[in-house]
Formats: C-alpha cells, structure tokens, sequence
C-alpha cells in the first residue's frame, strides 16, 4: 500500500535560512509517527508543510500519494485534522460551534453536524450536554485541549497533525490524557504525525520515532529501538528519560 | 433670560438645526465606515500599504478643520458650499480612528486562533468575516465611538460653509456677541456627543440591527435633503448686519415671488460668499462696493462712491455673470472705534487725534481688516499710528466685547454696528477720507436672473430703502437687544 503521507528530500529555507532540510521519511495508513527534537530543531516546519501551512522550498511533500502544491490547500487542510498548544478555539464560538467548525465549512447537514458534535466530544471525555453550550473561556486547560482535540476529529480526518497538543498542560492532567489518547488512537486507527519535545510523550503515543536536529530527520525508528541508537542527540534524550 | 428659557423659546429651531448636525455626522460616519472598514482590513491583509494608507489619515488629522474646508470648497464635485463640502471633511476627519481600529483590532487576533483557522480549512474571507472582524469588533466600534465624537464637534464648524447645524448658533452668537446663542449651539452639541457616546457603546452588543436602522435613517434624510428643488439660495457673511441683509432678502423674495428660499446665513467672510456665489452655490447675497473693488478685484481703493459702483458693476458682469442691482442705500465704511471714556478724556474726535495715543495702546482686528488692500497697512501709513505690538487678530465679533473689557483699545468695526453705544464705544471720524465708501448693494448671479426675472425685481424693489441710521437700529435690535432676526427683519418690511 502507498505511504499515506511521504517526505521527498523536503526543505523549508524561508529568507536564505534553512529551517527544514533534506527531509525523506514515509508515513504509513494507520501508524503514529512521534517527530521528537529540541526547541528550534524543525519538527513544527515539518508538521506544517504536510497540511500547505508551509509550501516545500526544495523536494516535495505527497499526501495520499500527490504534492502538496497540488492539492487545493483548503480542500487538503480540511481532510487533515489539526491540534496545536495554544490550542485556538475561537473564544466567540461555544465548544459545540468550535467542534463543528469543519463539517459547518463543508455544508454538512444540521442534525449531522450535531450527531457529529455530540460523537466526538463524547469520544474526547466531555459530556456533550454539559459542555457543548459553553465558551472555551468557561473551561479549564485540560477541558480546553480535548475540544481542540475533538475538533480536529470532527470532519473524521484520515491523517492527524499533533503540535505539542499537552505541552502546557499540568504534569497529572497531562499524564491522564496522554493516556486517553492512546486508547482513543487504537480505537480510532488514524495515521497521526505528532510532535513533541517530550521523550516520555514519544514513548506513550509513537509507533516509531523520528529525532529531529537542526532541521534533519536523524533517524526515524520503531519506538522500541530508539534507546539503541547510537547517536549523541538520542542518547541525550534517552537519559533524559532514565 | 436663562440660557435654557432661550433654548425653550427656540426649542423649534434648536431641534432643526440638532437635527441637521445629526444628519451630517450621521451620514459622514457611516460613509466613513464604508470607507475605513477596508482600508482597514487592506492594511492587515497587505502591510506594505499600511504606511501610506495611516500617513494619510495622520496627515488629514492634522489638518485645522477650518482650514480643510477653505480647501474644498474650490474642488469640483466634492467642494463647495453647503452639506456636501461639510461630510466630505468630516468623511476625512473620521477616517483616522476607523482605519486604526480596524487595523489594531485585527491584527490583535490571537495568532494561534487565527493558525488554528487556517489549519482547519478556512479561505482567508471566512477567516476575515467568522474570526477576525468579530473578534475585533470591539475595537473597530471603539474606533466608530470616538469617530462619532470627534465629528460631532468638527460638525459644529461646518457652519462656515453653509451646512447648518448647531455651529449655527454658535457662529451667530460670536458675531453678536451673545454668549446664550453661543450656549444654544454648544450645550446641544456636546449632549449629542456624549449621547451619541454613551448610545454607540449600549448598542455595540445589538450592533448590526440597529446600525441597519441608522442607516435606513441617514439615507431618508438625505433624500428628503435632495428632493429640495428650484429654490433660491440666499447667503451672507458671518456678522449680524449681514445676517439681518441675508434675511432682508430672503424675506423680500418669499414675499413677493413665489419661489422657495433656502437661507446659507453666517457663511464666513468675503471671500467664501464670492466664491460661493461664481459657483452658484448660493445665488445672492449682498456685498459692499469697497469691498467688491480692494478685496475681490484686487484694485486699488477709491474714494468716488459712484465711481467704485460702475467699476465693479461692469468688472463683476464680464468677469463672473454676476450683476449688482440697486444699491440698499447705506454705506457701512469701516469705522475707527476706541471707549467712549477714552474719547472723552483725551479728547478725540478723529483718527489723526488718537494717532499719538496708539503708542501705548493695543490694537485688535477681525482677519480680514489686517489682509485687506484698503485695511490696517495703510490705515497705519496713513495716520501714522504706531503700535508697540502688532495688532492681536480675533475673530470681528469678539473685537466689540474685547474692547468694551479694555482687553484692547483701538479696533476697527463697521459704521452701522449697533452694537457701539450700547457697549459704550464711540466712531472716531476718518478725518483724511482714507477708508474707501462701502455702498451696500445685493448681488445676484445672471443665470437666477434668466430664469427667474421676478428676483430681480424683489431686489430693485429694496432700493434705497435703508439708511445707515435704519442700518444701525436694525444690527442693535439684534445685538444690543437681543431680538429674533427674522422678527427684525419682518417689522421692518411691516414698516415700509
């Protein structure tokens, strides 16, 4: 089977300086690839340039088997689901409208978007009757990242973007979610690319990891194989993690 | 009399005259929104335009309103006299807050919100219209507020140029000298301001509805502005003789033809009512020989009255198509004032007597007797006054009261101002015939003549028919006592 997302010797220079280079790697239906890497190391550049945030500068990047630059990059964004830390809920919008952000943009039908709505932030933990009336201002950080998350899952994307999505939250909420996540990824069976700075995180959520470093993919690994590498970079993160 | 029984007595024309201002700001805002709103969004959308774009409404900012009207009311299409010239100023001086708060608020978005809606899928406009106007609607009303506020009082000014409202009164009221018609006009205003305010912030929440009404309000009024036709438009400059000849007029055409008068009183000096004239937007008003010859034809003075009337007569019909009919009979010469106190004490009949005084006296003028050919240059040359400090320019109005209150004690009036014995000043005699005759005389543009002859007629009909000592009686039952102007004017008809 084609890879659902592919890497061909991607870059990303934005004013002459190389942010993302010489980026292959190959993500397959169904898998969860964890983007691990410092501050600055590129990971987010090369989240963003799978959903056109971001247009490739050198190679290219295929979804589903075609370049980026050839999609319509609203049709490709709305088919990719997509959490960031700071989450972006529009703080004009109550979570149900939030949620249903992307089937209203598709012109889904009322009760569909509603039965949606209701679906997914049920899958997220929150009860919709309690919740789906509320302003993200009316939640806490936790409650506030599983409406982005069921948000992004809204349209029933195929692929899934994670940007740190429990980066700023406290170490238990955070804990907690990491694993409701993971059960939701099992049962969800999406193709997720997900980005972390955060080694424990990695080992959690990833089918494989790929160590980022100043703007190269080091190595892409099965997650059990990572604490084998040899390089310096991993063996820092390892024993950040020991 | 209270300011407030004033305002009662007048509370018709209070009303009109507030609803005129609303009118022109109601109007100037809302095309300023129309304007600013995407000026605004360009300038996020585009920042290499966002220079130029705010450097050109700092730089109309800047400008003195005064002054931005005396520069459009020579354009074509937007300029001229009257409620056109007013809202495209004030379009102008609302553009400034509209464009920045519209450019603040939205660039103020949250970044990340506006990430996360690009992510999802959204085109720039929905991202515009579902995301970052209403997020920055707050701003962009804040910016609408302060717009309104700032129009409100600059709209007080468009009074100069024939566009009404409450500047009005005011106006009026500096030139007679009337601190209540000044009162009327201001208390009225800066009600509408906080009103306007204080309303603008209670509606924000239900902005949509009710800003649809505005609209269906402001574009009611401006037809029913428009539908005004074939009326005579009469004008007058800014000083109460003019206003009471303004309204001579007026009255003289309402009553013996049946055209409708529309009455641009209170226009400013000569200049804009000459201008206002060739540009036929105002079609009589009643100007003075001597001033028709120094000031508009830029020749020198002259001290043959018959003389100057030929002169100007003839250069007005080739140069304007305009025509001078009769004159009204008085000649209202400038006139040398200084306190009767002083008078007597020094005993001084004439200019040349008070000339040694001048030394340790101030002088204080209205603006167009220090620019003027026939005005304070040679006045001085010829007497040889000598002045420790230059003359202090003030408005004409304000000469009387400063003079009466020994804030300065030498200026220069009219001969037929009422106002002198009542605020105890006296005429000094021009003893060396230096100020040129001011024959009073109505103008009326040739067109107005072609197609209504009967103004004509109304006109001639005023010859001779006031003197300089009717002349005087009439400016003091006004400014010395306090009297309606249209009352004034209607007695005196009565009379004749």
């Amino acid at each position: 089977m084609a890879p659902i997302v592919e890497f061909r010797n991607a870059g990303y220079a934005i004013n002459g300086r190389m942010l993302v280079e010489d980026v292959c790697f190959q993500v397959e239906s169904g898998e969860t690839i964890v983007l691990l890497g410092r501050s600055g190391s590129g990971k987010t550049t090369t989240l963003r340039l799978i959903n056109r945030l971001l247009e490739p500068t050198s190679g290219g990047v295929l979804v589903e088997g075609k370049e980026t630059m050839d999609w319509d990059p609203i049709r490709l964004r709305r088919r990719i689901g997509y959490v960031i830390q700071e989450i972006g809920l529009f703080p004009h919008f109550t979570v149900a409208r939030n949620v249903a952000l992307v089937p209203s943009l598709e012109s889904w039908p009322e009760e569909k978007v509603e039965m949606r709505v209701n679906d997914v932030l049920g899958l997220v933990g929150l009860e919709p009757a309690q919740f789906a009336a509320r302003f993200p201002r009316e939640l806490s950080g936790g409650q506030r990242q599983r409406v982005g998350v069921a948000r992004a899952l809204a349209a029933d994307p195929s692929i899934l973007l994670l940007d740190e999505p429990f980066g700023a939250l406290d170490p238990i909420t955070r804990s907690e979610i990491q694993k409701e996540f993971r059960a939701l990824q099992k049962r969800l069976g999406k193709t997720m690319v997900f980005v972390t700075h955060d080694v424990r995180e990695a080992f959690i959520l990833g089918d494989r990891i790929g160590l980022m470093k100043d703007g190269r993919l080091l190595a892409l690994v099965p997650a059990a194989d990572f604490q084998k590498l040899d390089h310096p970079e991993a063996k820092a993160f390892a024993e950040s993690y020991a | 009399m209270s300011v407030l029984d004033f305002m009662w007595t007048r509370r018709s024309e209070v009303l009109l005259l507030t609803l005129e201002h609303l009118e022109i700001v109601g109007i100037a805002i809302l095309i300023a929104i129309a304007i600013g709103l995407p000026l605004g969004i360009l300038m996020t959308r585009s920042p290499r335009m966002s220079r130029p774009i705010l450097a050109f409404a700092n730089i109309v900012q800047t400008v003195p309103s005064l002054a931005l009207f005396g520069f459009l009311i020579p354009l074509p299409f937007i300029g001229g006299i009257g409620t056109r010239t007013a809202i495209v100023a004030l379009v102008l001086y609302s553009l400034l807050p509209i464009i920045r708060n519209t450019f603040t608020g939205i660039s103020g978005v949250d970044p990340a919100i506006r990430e996360a809606g690009r992510a999802m899928g959204m085109t720039d406009s929905q991202l515009l219209w579902k995301v970052e106007i209403p997020l920055a609607l707050g701003v962009i009303f804040a910016g609408i507020r302060v717009a309104t506020v700032i129009a409100v009082g600059v709209a007080t000014i468009a009074a100069a140029v024939g566009a009404g409202g409450l500047g009005m009164f005011i106006f009026r009221g500096v030139s007679m000298v009337d601190s209540r018609l000044i009162l009327a006009g201001a208390i009225p205003a800066a009600a509408l301001a906080l009103i306007a305010d204080f309303g603008l912030g209670a509606i924000q929440k239900r902005f949509s509805k009710l800003l649809c009404l505005l609209c269906l309000v402001s574009v009611a009024a401006t037809l029913s502005a428009c539908s005004r036709t074939d009326r005579i438009v009469v004008g007058s400059k800014n000083f109460t003789e003019q206003v009471i000849l303004g309204e001579l007029l007026a009255q003289q055409i309402e009553g013996t033809t049946n055209l409708r008068v529309d009455r641009k009183l209170n226009l400013g000096g000569t200049l804009i009512c000459h201008q206002a004239l060739v540009a036929g937007q105002i079609d009589t008003y009643v100007e003075y020989t001597g001033t028709a010859l120094t000031a508009v034809l830029k020749e020198p003075p002259s001290n043959d009255s018959a003389r100057v009337y030929d002169t100007v007569r003839g250069a007005y019909k080739n140069q304007f198509g305009i025509e001078w009919t009769e004159p009204l009979g008085f000649n209202n010469t400038f006139a040398i004032i200084v306190r009767k106190a002083d008078a007597q004490a020094l005993k001084l009949k004439t200019i040349s007597d008070a000339a040694p005084q001048t030394a340790h006296w101030t002088a204080g003028f209205g603006y167009e007797f220090i620019e003027r050919e026939d005005g304070y240059a040679g006045l001085a040359k010829t007497y040889g006054l000598r002045f420790p400090s230059p003359p202090r320019v003030m408005d004409l109005g304000i000469t009387y009261k400063a003079a009466a209150e020994k804030q300065v004690d030498f200026i220069a009036g009219n001969s037929t101002d009422g106002l002198i014995d009542g605020l105890g000043l006296v005429v000094l005699e021009d003893d060396k015939h230096y100020f040129p005759p001011y024959d009073a005389v109505p103008l009326v543009r040739d067109a107005v003549v072609a197609k209504h002859p009967e103004v004509r007629q109304a006109l001639k009909d005023l010859a001779g028919k006031i003197s300089e000592d009717q002349m005087r009686r009439l400016n003091y039952a006004v400014d010395g006592e306090h009297k309606d102007v249209k009352e004034v004017v209607r007695e005196f008809l009565k009379g004749n």
